[in-house]
Formats: structure tokens, sequence, C-alpha cells
């Protein structure tokens, strides 16, 4: 058996892989964020609880109306999606002229209201979700034993990824989307309906935030705090990205997770701050982060 | 006299005032605990409403204050006002490393620069031994104030409290007047033009940086005596979104909003207790409240009905 | 007397109302017997205790027949803040005339309200708590720790498991004082049963959600038993990932509670071996307790801490009967003297309370049920084993508390 630093190869190669699987995680949910600060300028606290709510929405879905998880999986987002444009049009349309502070305060602010209604509802310790049957199962790496579930999970959120980054970047209605940000009044005048184009987008990406949510719901205990676990580590992802850059955070959210992966061989415990020392690295160097257009 | 106008120093009279009687009528650790988080905001109100910076960690040295206080005071038997001396120069020393890398950055990034610290100096106190971990150095002796004076009666703490509690705010209201003072105010302004001007704004940034860092030291140092404990809540980053929710509540860049919004949040965590389940449903709903219909805070919302500056 | 729901909720309410420094004692003065119940309420270990802990102890409250004396009970939740734990509790104790403080889970927030009744020689009894260290390093003569502590955990999961034939270990460890703690204690009992431990890995607590990486890690070191030293949701979640990643190890969960093998689900949770002090299918007595407990906490069944609340409040109420109201307000370790002097005998619990405040009921190691073996709601346990309270605690000999010595 041969050695990278002192440790099994085997183990090495596990752990990169596995790095990549919560990368995939951390780019999905990093991706919504992203969308939403780069497009309406908002960052986004109540993110993790909606992501909850994802999650929370597809057992739902599937102990009341015994809706599997491949519907959970469009019907989720769509749910929580039609949440956001309530959420959008009731509270976080009257701060875009305002401090980033406020809109942060705002979503921190629904996203205590969220989870302590569902805490009052579900309890703390959570309920359980099965894998879906034809996804049971594992894959003999040779170096790992690999849970098909998980590939699935990587796969359908590079996929989701690829789609969200094609969407802004290489359609015309990205293309709106972005002018509107630079310039609203302009696209205005173009007969688009800015305000809605906002409120569209943030259904988007706090859909995209339920999506991985019921990507989450068999691995990770469907409970109220699992959303307020994620978010701060998200938060860290989308800096270092450089806030607001698409590309950034899928970059980003891999590679931070490949890095948290080898913490975990070599200092577990710093598994969790190895993220916070990167974070003021990248800050220092590269003001904007490693995506981002200036300062 | 410390630049107060004349409805300040009403005010400021009106707070003494109560700040003395007060203990008589209400609880007074629950006041000790409403004075500690009122320096507390204050030491950030310097920050964030006189110089405009956003420091998403300031629980750090607050939390650090007070473990460096009660270390200081359990476990090498400091008098109470040595420990909290050296509760504040822990706050000082560490905002000062921390300060000096943040003020680098502006706006969203320095908050974000601040707020990775602060995890990583909650890091070090959940590994550090002398901190006890989750569990927290628990049991501190309040001992006598320069070896004389028992501070173990609640109304002897009490004293003591307020006397650090007037210092620190009349500190601050010092700062914010001084022709240093001015000079932040224009930073927060226009900062181009007071470097412009010749200023070098790092070195006053870095400066206030610092001021507010010790302040909150000495708040957590205060705070660590008077509970007789120091944990890891106090450095936590949920710290540090309380202390912006305190300055937002009772009103950014007002001198008396900080003190406000400390008494109101405190008053609040301590209530809501007893609504058990829906603590925080309802804390959630006051934020919303907050940024939707009162962003001025309640002191600025008074001082705009006087036509006063508070 | 009986207090109907209403009239516990006015209580409560009265106490939000300002807390004014003069109307302290007029509690003292009616003969009323005050209990604080000071849990947490809304965060992650609301299930374990919360408001069915509160449930719990109006129960035995309501039960309990009129011996001449009121019983109120007011709760509060500490939000798992230590500093708001302490206040409170000294609010309650210095002004609101409350005479026990009880259950307070989570060990920062335990110990500091240990702290507060120590310093004022007032009665605390935790329930919620794990940490050993109430009834050592941080022990008080007015301070008794009910129901479980790391020390028996340990020595019940760990010790049988090793003669069961579990004898190399690999842990996963929360890395805070009380996984640490649960690691230490259970990798000396697996030693002294002749046992090994082939490595562990501290994880960072709070925030990990996801386990693959140290379960691969565990798996890879050839151990027999996988030894979660840890708590509540992390639990849930490596014992998902566990069987998600086929790990093939034991699995002992060092802190496990019903509650949480329900949110598993017993097609997950199946084969895990664990510690608690309390079954509700246990025998006639804990199965009539049971159908009492359920329709005033109608989302689960209890556990060990409900019933340990339940028990403890009832023994509570006994000793102040015994001693009568005057003297058991008087002083809290009074009060702890009688209740240890009496035998602790009630549906729930029988056995008793040590000198040091440790309460020494026996420690049952229980396997969950495979999915076909359960045939009702909550049947989710086999008994393995029992280990008597004098074998599960830590022995007085090697106890650190302080009032031993005098």
């Amino acid at each position: 058996m041969f050695m990278i630093l002192g440790y099994p190869a085997p183990l090495m190669f596990g752990q990169l892989l596995l790095g990549l699987i919560n990368g995939a995680f951390y780019a999905l949910l990093s991706l919504g964020l992203a969308v939403i600060f780069g497009m309406l300028n908002i960052v986004n606290f109540a993110h993790g609880a909606l992501f909850m709510l994802g999650a929370f929405v597809a057992w739902g879905l599937l102990n009341f109306l015994g809706i599997n998880y491949w519907a959970a999986l469009i019907l989720a987002p769509l749910v929580v999606g039609a949440f956001g444009v309530v959420l959008e049009k009731a509270f976080i349309s009257r701060l875009y002229k305002l401090d980033h502070l406020y809109g942060l305060l705002l979503t921190f602010g629904l996203a205590l209201v969220i989870e302590g209604l569902a805490r009052n509802e579900f309890g703390s310790s959570g309920v359980p979700y099965p894998i879906p049957s034809i996804l049971q199962g594992a894959a003999n790496l040779g170096f790992m034993f690999m849970p098909i579930y998980r590939g699935w999970v990587v796969l359908a959120s590079a996929i989701m990824c690829l789609i969200t980054w094609l969407v802004i970047e290489k359609t015309s209605i990205g293309a709106t989307l972005r002018a509107a940000t630079e310039n609203a009044p302009l696209v205005q005048a173009f007969g688009i309906n800015v305000p809605r184009m906002i409120t569209l987008t943030y259904a988007g990406g706090v859909a995209l935030a339920a999506f991985a949510g019921v990507l989450a719901a068999p691995i990770y205990s469907v409970n109220p705090n699992m959303g307020a676990n994620f978010i701060i580590t998200v938060f860290a992802v989308v800096v270092i990205g450089g806030m607001g850059s698409i590309l950034g955070s899928i970059v980003t959210g891999f590679g931070l997770g490949v890095i948290e992966g080898l913490t975990k061989v070599f200092y577990p415990q710093g598994s969790s701050v190895v993220i916070f020392v990167v974070m003021v690295i990248v800050l220092l160097v590269r003001p904007a982060g490693l995506f981002g257009k200036g300062a | 006299m410390f630049g107060f106008s004349r409805p300040q120093a009403i005010a400021f009279l009106v707070m003494v005032v109560l700040v003395a009687g007060a203990p008589f009528v209400l609880y007074p650790v629950f006041l000790m605990k409403v004075l500690c988080f009122a320096l507390f905001a204050c030491a950030f109100n310097l920050l964030i409403g006189y110089v405009g910076l956003l420091s998403f960690g300031h629980a750090a040295y607050f939390g650090m204050g007070g473990y460096v206080a009660g270390y200081a005071a359990k476990a090498w038997g400091f008098t109470p006002e040595l420990a909290i001396l050296a509760g504040t120069i822990a706050g000082g020393l560490l905002g000062t490393v921390f300060g000096w890398l943040a003020i680098r950055r502006q706006g969203i990034y320095f908050a974000m620069i601040t707020l990775a610290l602060g995890q990583m100096a909650y890091f070090f106190c959940l590994q550090a031994p002398f901190t006890g971990g989750e569990d927290g150095i628990q049991q501190i002796p309040r001992g006598k104030l320069f070896g004389l004076f028992s501070l173990q009666s609640d109304l002897a703490m009490y004293a003591v409290v307020a006397v650090l509690f007037l210092f620190g705010f009349l500190l601050v209201h010092r700062v914010v007047h001084s022709p240093f003072g001015q000079i932040l105010k224009a930073i927060r302004e226009n900062e181009p033009r007071a470097t412009s001007l010749g200023y070098r704004t790092d070195s006053y940034k870095l400066a206030a940086f610092i001021i507010s860092c010790a302040l909150a030291g000495l708040a957590g140092g205060t705070k660590s005596l008077v509970f007789g404990i120091a944990t890891l809540t106090d450095v936590h980053n949920a710290m540090s979104g309380e202390v912006v929710l305190m300055t937002l509540l009772g009103g950014l860049g007002t001198i008396f909003g900080p003190v406000m919004g400390a008494l109101i949040a405190t008053a609040m965590e301590n209530y809501l207790a007893q609504a058990g389940a829906w603590v925080t449903v309802i804390q959630g709903v006051i934020f919303i409240a907050c940024v939707i219909a009162f962003r001025k805070g309640v002191i600025g919302v008074i001082a705009d009905k006087l036509k006063i500056h508070l | 007397m009986t207090l109907s729901r209403r009239s516990l909720i006015g209580t409560a309410a009265a106490g939000a109302t300002l807390p004014l420094a003069g109307h302290s004692a007029r509690a003292q003065a009616t003969g009323t017997i005050k209990i604080g119940l000071l849990n947490d309420q809304s965060g992650p270990y609301r299930d374990t205790g919360g408001t069915s802990s509160v449930a719990a102890v109006q129960m035995a409250v309501d039960e309990f027949a009129s011996k001449g004396f009121k019983v109120e009970v007011i709760s509060a939740d500490h939000q798992n803040k230590p500093d708001l734990g302490a206040q409170l509790a000294s609010q309650w104790f210095d002004r609101d005339g409350v005479d026990v403080i009880m259950d307070v889970p989570t060990s920062s927030v335990g110990l500091a309200v240990a702290g507060v009744a120590k310093a004022r020689n007032k009665l605390h009894l935790n329930i919620g708590s794990a940490s050993a260290e109430l009834t050592n390093g941080a022990c008080a003569p007015s301070v008794i720790h009910y129901i479980y502590d790391t020390y028996m955990l340990a020595k019940s999961t760990g010790g049988a498991t090793v003669k069961a034939g579990g004898d190399s270990w690999y842990f996963i460890t929360a890395d805070y004082a009380f996984g640490k703690q649960l690691q230490s204690d259970t990798t000396a009992m697996v030693l002294a049963s002749g046992g090994k431990v082939t490595g562990s890995v501290a994880y960072p607590f709070p925030g990990t959600t996801d386990y693959s990486s140290f379960l691969l890690q565990a798996q890879s070191s050839g151990a027999k038993v996988l030894g979660l030293a840890n708590a509540g949701g992390d639990t849930v979640n490596s014992v998902k990932q566990a069987k998600e990643f086929g790990i093939t190890m034991r699995i002992a969960t060092m802190l496990m509670f019903i509650t949480d093998v329900h949110a598993l689900g017993l097609d997950v949770a199946q084969g895990l071996t664990l510690t608690e002090s309390f079954y509700w299918d246990m025998n006639d007595k804990t199965r009539a307790f049971t159908k009492r407990f359920v329709p005033r906490s109608p989302n689960n069944y209890p556990n060990m801490i409900h019933a340990g609340n339940y028990s403890a409040a009832l023994h509570f109420l006994k000793a102040v009967t015994d001693m009568g109201v005057p003297a058991a307000k008087a002083s809290g370790s009074a009060i702890a003297d009688r209740m240890k002097a009496m035998p602790v005998v009630d549906e729930c619990f029988q056995g008793s309370i040590r000198k040091d405040g440790r309460g020494m009921f026996p420690a049952y190691l229980f396997q969950v049920k495979k999915p076909s073996e359960s045939k009702a709601k909550w049947d989710y346990y086999n008994l393995l084993q029992t280990t008597s309270g004098e074998d599960a605690y830590k022995p007085l000999s090697q106890s650190t508390c302080y009032f031993l010595k005098s």
C-alpha cells in the first residue's frame, strides 16, 4: 500500500472524494446566495432556513400525500420558491435602497421566525426521510465504499450549477437580468417589468436552496437546525468566491469542500475553522474574493 | 463639559439618577447585566455609528475579556479591579492584532473579515485549556475591591459596575467629541477626502478599533465577575449579532441609543425566557419589525420627535 | 390540591412581570412550595426535556395528594445560555421565593445553576445534564444529580459491550467538554474490562453535519465497535450516515434517548446499543405512568429525563411533607439531606440518593429493535443488561467531592 503524507493512499482518495461531495452542497447553496446577492444586493441570511424548509416540504409530501422523492425534487423548490415570492414582496423589496446591514438583519429575523415555527411544529430531534430505493446501496471503488446516493448528489448538484450558470451568463434572460442590476431604470425603459424580475430572481435563488434541502434530506437529519449549521460556512464560500460571482461560488464551493475534507484527516478539530482562515487570507490578498470584480 | 449639548446633558443626568436609583426598585443582577451589555453596545457603536465600520465579530473581544478576567480572578487570585483591567487589556491586544488585519478592507468586506476573525477567536477559546471548553470557567470569585471591600453583596458589585459603565460611556462620548472624533467622522463621510487632507486614515481607524475592543473587553470582564462564569456564549457569533441588534434597536450613532437598546434586548431575553418555546419566533418578529418600521431605533425616533441630538 | 393548566400559565405570566426587588418573600409567607423548572424549550435539546419535562413535573404535583401546603410550578427557557441560566436562577431564588430549581440540561448551564444554588444554600435537582462534575469537582451539599451521568453511560455501554465481545473501539467524539469526558470515561471502562481502543477522532462542535470522513477513518481502523461520544442531532446524523456508508462496526451511541430513536426511525436505528435509566415499556408501573403522561405530552413518549423530572419532583414533595414547609424552605442542604435519607420509590425509579448527591438507580443497556420486532408505537428497545446503581456510578472512594472528606 503506498502512502501520501504518511496516510494510506486509499484513505486519502476517499477523503478527497468526500470533500467533493460536501463541496457539491456548498456550491449549490452558495450559488443561490450569490445569485440573490449579485442581482438584489441582499445578503440572504434566511437561506439556511429555506434550505431546511425544502427538506421538510419533501418530508411532508412523502408522509401526508405519498409523493415520492423524485417529484419532491421538483415540487419542493416550487413551493419554497412561491414562499420566496411572498417574502420578497412583503419584506425584502422594501430594503433595496438601504445599506447591506438592514437586508442582513431582516433576513436573519426571517430565519429566526421560520426556524422557531418549525421547532414548535416538528420538535428539535428531526424526522426520518429514506433514501429512494433505486439509489440505495453502494459501489466498491477499490479505495472506498461509495454510496450511490452520494454520487447522485454530486451529479445533480453539478448539473444544477451548470444550468444556473448558463441561464445567467449565456441567455438573453440572464443578460437582461444582469443589465437590470447595473441600471434598472434603463432596462425598465425597454418595457421590462424589473420589480417582477427581481422577485422571480429571489424565488429562483431560494428554490435552489430548497433543491439542496431535498438532496440533503436522506443523508442529514431533517431537523429545524439543519440550515443554521450550514449557513455560516456557505456564507464564507460566497465571500471567498467573490460576492455575487456565480462561477466563483461554484468553484469555491467544491474547492473548500476538498480543503475541509483534507483537514478532517490532518487536524479534525480544525475542520470548521479552516474555512475562515482561508477567508481571511483570501480577503487580505484579493479584496474582492477570488472571482470578484473590484472592492 | 465632555462636549454635551444641553439636551444631552439633561438626558445624561436623568440616566445617572436612574442608574443610581434602579437597584432599589429592580433586581440588581438583572441591572448589572444590562449595564455590562450597555457598555459593550456603546463600544460597538463607537465603530459603527461614528467611524462607519461594521464589526461582525465583536463578541471575540467581549468574550476574551471575560475569560481573561475570570481566569485571572480565579486561578491567579487577582483582586477584581486588576482582573477587570486584565480583561480590558486582553480585549485591546486582541483588537490591535485583528484590527490591524481588518482595517485594510472596507464595507461589507470589513464586516466579513471581522466575522472570520471572530470565528477563529471562538475556535481558540473552544480549544485552549484555560477556558474550560464548553463548561467554561465556573465559580469565579468576585473577591474584594482593592483587597478591602467585599463585592459579595449584589449592591456593592452593582456600585462597581455602575461606575465602570459611566466611565466607559463618558469615555466614548469624549472620544467622539474630541478633534480625534471629528476626524473619525470625516473618514466615515468621505475617506478619500480625509486622506487627501493629509490624515493617515488607517491609523485613526485602528486607534478607534482598539479603543472599542478594549471597552468590549472591559464589559466582558465585568460581566464574568458579576455572574461568576465565563463561557463560550460570550464569544459566539450569536453574541456578535446580539450587540448589532442592541445598537440598532436603540439607534445607530446616537449616544444613548446603545444603552436603551441593551436595556430592551436584555429585558426581552429575560421575559421571553418565560414564553418558553416561542422565544426565537418573537425575537425574529422584533428584528423584522425593527428593520421594516423603526430603522432609527428608539432613541433615534425620540430625538427626531423632539428635534434634538441624543 | 390540584393546579389546572390555566393557573400554571397564569403563574408563569405573573413571574414575567418586572423583576421588582420589593415583592420577594410573598410566596414564603403563605407556606407555598415553589418549583422552578429551567431547561431548553426552543433549541436543540427541546425534545429531550423541554415542555414535556414541565408537563412531567406538573403531573407529579397534581398527583401528589394535598399535605397541607400549596405547590406552584414555574418554568423558563434558558436558551442554552449559561449567563441567562445563572441570572434566572438567582432571580428565582432571591426574589421570587423559588425553593428548588429542576432539570437544567446542557452542562455549562447546569454547572452555573449549581454554583448559584450552592452560594445560597438552595436546592438544585439536576436531571438533564450529563456532566459527572456535578457530584465531583462542582458538588455541593444542596445539589442532587438524579438519573444519569457520563460515568454511568460509559460504565453501562462501555463495560457491557466489551463483555459481549466488542473489545476493540474507535471513537468519534464531539470536540467539547461533554464529548471528551464521555470518551475518556468510556476508554477507562473499556481498558478495565480487557478491551482496547484503536483510535479516535474529535470533530468540531457545534456545526458539523457531515460525518462520512470520520466514519471512513473509523472503518479503516479495524476496530469492532464504533463509539459515538456525542448527543442529539449529531448522533442522529452520524448514525444515519454510518448506515449509508455501510459501516459494519457495532455502533454504541454513548448518549441517546428514545426520542432520538424515534427521530431516526427503526430502519436506521436498529441494532444500536445505548443506555437509559428508564424505559416506558419496562413493567406495569412504567406503563401505567406512561399512560397518564402521554395525554399531557402528546407528541412523545417519556424518556429518562421526563420520567426523572416526575420522580424527582415527587421525591422532593415527599421530603417536604416529611420535614414540614418552614424547615424545607430554610435550608437547601437540609432538604437535600432528607431526600438522601429517604428511599426513592415510585412508578419510574426505585433506589436512593447517595450522600454526594448522586442518584443511585439501575442503568439499563438496551438494543434498538428491528422494524419487524416492533409491535406497537414506540416499541423500540430490547433490554440487554442491567447494571445496579452501586456498580453503575463512580465509587465514593474515587470521588473528588469536597464535603465528603469533612
